[in-house]
């Protein structure tokens, strides 16, 4: 096995340590269960759909209304078609103030660019001021969940690495005293940034305005405490009003970690004296993405993580297993626009159970699209190994009553014949991780109703 | 007398041949005149889910030309429904779909619904717990989804809740899905055998003596299973289970 199967084979080899992460997040749904059980939770959900759907529709218009109200507030907004027009211009409003030092909240995009590595090589050092993600950058990782980017650590590994990196004492591992310390060692890292970068949740084309949620408050800080604030969005961020992120609002929170609203939820519309705000809007494959009436609706993603949470599959194989900075279905969806060849696999780490079409908060249908990605790459030649044989087997054997009758009769014979303990091997998948081979009936339904009821 | 044609899948026919012929008597049991004369061995799901359109066309084709002739039919099978109803209208669009997809029906769905019985008078007394296929329960709404606010409900629900002795075992997770998936199952051997125990586990941890599904394709995943960790329990399809309890 390679890709998702092997990964995730890897992720379950801990039996006990893969039952905690499937529990934890389990947790997460169920708080997402209690805080959406709201009497107009379907009708806003339809509702977020249809401002999503409205937004895609009209994507330029809003995106140039952003510009236009944007740059009259005294905002710069910067155009990049890809990751590397984005790095280049974040890097170029660093240079020009002479910035060596950078406080980053949580942005996915900026994963998506690889913004981090890119201005390490170029000597700029940039401390990631959410926990989660401070956490997995002081280990030298990636985020493991959109929203929760340390979810597969355990707080006494925490306190291991705290102590490791922050001089906390040995062996500490409350909570309370392991956060302290890491207010203290980001306080120094904001203070001293020369200047914020943020993601945002929204770009509400009426206002202008960068819209961001945290419950930490650190991006915030980030952008108030440094000269120069810079917000990378993905441009399928933009809604059109106020009104739209209303909706937005209460759909993302509740959705994400089961809270009415995120602690803290910044509508920032303006530098503030004397300090400079820039937004890079990022296209990156989205427009591509647009253009495919099939798969569009993907662009409607709030980033919200509650597919993640709820997938049987994600639960019990970890992000990692993904090998995509988006992981879960969602990012099961994603990743093949990005590349076919290397995220074949991912399509297929899904029992299309439906959970994430019915848990997502704008209702993109996650598993019709899983199952038009398999389409694709079987049209491209891109099939799991051995997939190709066995369908192409299984077409003829089940093409007619017939070849039907004959091969199953061919089957039950191989049953009786062949010791069951070869069959059970190794090589195969079915029995291999613990599960008994079903057994041919002596008799098929179809026999016994040629011999009971005289059928032909 | 309502007439209706018993529609066996592929896997049913040679796996579960029991659960076939229980829904064949449970069917004449309830008045209905049941033809045997569907002949099409699959409806092509597993190759649609697989990507593998071309031959989920052509095999989908054989059932269509089998359906045709019949007003109703029934399957033991909540992911075939799901499959013809949901997805072959889309494979191959007209008349012949659109016929198949109206007049086919799963088990519990057709007894509660077109022959107007949604519950039986039956005695089981056991403690059971229900696993409902995620395409019965998403797909086709045959049961209540968590993400939805729904409380459990449906036929399959109502008909076992009203079986004289039989308690409904509560399960922490009723509404996850049991890791068969198809082609997942060998795909993601390893992911889909966890689910798998973790379903088991909920089963057996509430003191279930019998697991009762109407999807024959999550049975054959969950007994593998069961059967791999010499469990005790017992294993049935909805069809047997009706069957047995109103003899």
């Amino acid at each position: 096995m390679t890709g998702h199967p092997a990964a995730a084979a890897r992720f379950l080899d801990d039996a006990a340590r893969a039952a905690w992460h499937d529990q934890s997040l389990w947790f997460m749904r169920q708080k997402r269960d209690r805080g959406s059980a709201l009497p107009e939770w379907e009708s806003l959900r339809f509702a977020g759909s249809a401002l999503k759907a409205h937004a895609m529709s009209r994507l330029a218009d809003l995106l140039e209304e952003f510009e236009r109200r944007a740059t009259a507030n005294g905002v710069v907004v910067h155009w990049a078609r890809d990751a590397r027009e984005h790095n280049a211009i974040v890097l170029g409003i660093l240079r020009t103030a002479h910035v060596t030092r950078v406080s980053k909240s949580k942005s996915m995009l900026t994963e998506e660019c690889g913004l981090n590595p890119f201005l390490e090589a170029q000597g700029i050092e940039v401390v990631d001021t959410d926990l989660g993600e401070r956490i997995v950058q002081l280990a030298g990782e990636a985020p493991s969940h959109i929203v929760i980017p340390a979810i597969h650590w355990k707080r006494e590994e925490i306190g291991a690495l705290f102590h490791r990196t922050m001089g906390t004492p040995a062996g500490e591992t409350s909570p309370d005293a392991l956060a302290a310390a890491a207010r203290v060692h980001l306080r120094d890292a904001l203070l001293h940034a020369g200047a914020g970068i943020t993601g945002a949740n929204a770009l509400v084309a009426e206002t202008g305005g960068v819209v961001v949620c945290t419950n930490e408050g650190n991006a915030d800080l980030g952008m108030h405490s440094a000269p120069i604030h810079i917000a990378c969005v993905g441009i399928e961020k933009i809604i059109a009003t106020r009104d739209d992120l209303g909706v937005l609002l209460r759909l993302l929170a509740r959705s994400g970690t089961g809270q009415p609203v995120t602690a803290y939820t910044t509508h920032v519309t303006a530098p503030r004296p004397g300090a400079a705000m820039h937004v890079v809007l990022v296209d990156n494959g989205r427009t591509a993405r647009l253009a495919d009436a099939a798969m569009r609706t993907a662009l409607h993603c709030i980033r919200c993580g509650a597919c993640l949470n709820t997938c049987p599959v994600y639960r019990r194989s970890g992000g990692y297993s993904y090998g995509t900075v988006i992981q879960g279905p969602i990012g099961a969806i994603l990743a093949p626009a990005i590349d076919l060849d290397a995220h074949q696999a991912l399509p297929y780490a899904s029992t299309l159970c439906g959970s994430c079409v019915d848990v997502c908060p704008v209702r993109i249908d996650i598993p019709a699209q899983l199952l038009a990605w398999r389409a694709r790459g079987a049209a491209a030649g891109r099939l799991p190994r051995g997939y190709g044989i066995v369908f192409e087997v299984l077409r003829r054997v089940l093409g007619t009553p017939a070849t039907f009758a004959r091969a199953t009769r061919w089957a039950r014979r191989v049953q009786r014949l062949v010791p069951a303990a070869w069959l059970s091997g190794r090589w195969n998948p079915w029995t291999r991780p613990g599960r008994a081979l079903p057994v041919l009936a002596d008799e098929s339904f179809r026999e016994w109703a040629r011999r009971e009821r005289n059928q032909p | 007398m309502i007439r209706v044609a018993l529609a066996v899948p592929c896997y049913v026919d040679q796996f579960r041949p029991q659960a076939a012929r229980a829904t064949l008597a449970l069917l004449e049991r309830l008045g209905c005149d049941v033809s045997l004369g569907f002949d099409a061995p699959c409806c092509g799901q597993p190759m649609f889910n697989a990507g593998v359109v071309e031959a989920a066309r052509d095999v989908a084709a054989g059932w269509l030309a089998a359906s045709g002739a019949f007003d109703a039919i029934v399957m033991p099978s909540g992911s075939c429904t799901h499959h013809l109803r949901h997805h072959v209208p889309a494979l191959l669009a007209g008349a012949a779909s659109a016929h198949a997809a109206r007049v086919t029906y799963e088990l519990c769905e057709f007894i509660a619904g077109p022959l107007g019985r949604p519950t039986l008078a039956g005695h089981f007394p056991h403690r059971v717990a229900m696993h409902l296929g995620c395409h019965a329960r998403r797909g086709l709404r045959l049961g209540g989804a968590t993400e939805l606010h729904q409380p459990e409900s449906g036929p399959m629900h109502a008909m076992l809740g009203a079986l004289d002795g039989l308690t409904l075992v509560p399960l922490d997770r009723a509404d996850e899905c049991c890791g068969f998936g198809g082609t997942f199952a060998v795909g993601e051997p390893d992911v889909s055998v966890s689910m798998g125990r973790d379903k088991l586990g909920d089963v057996t941890g509430h003191g279930a003596e019998v697991l009762v599904s109407s999807d024959p394709s999550c049975l054959l995943h969950l007994d593998g299973i069961a059967r791999h960790g010499r469990s005790a329990l017992r294993v049935m399809h909805i069809a047997e289970l009706l069957e047995e309890a109103t003899r």
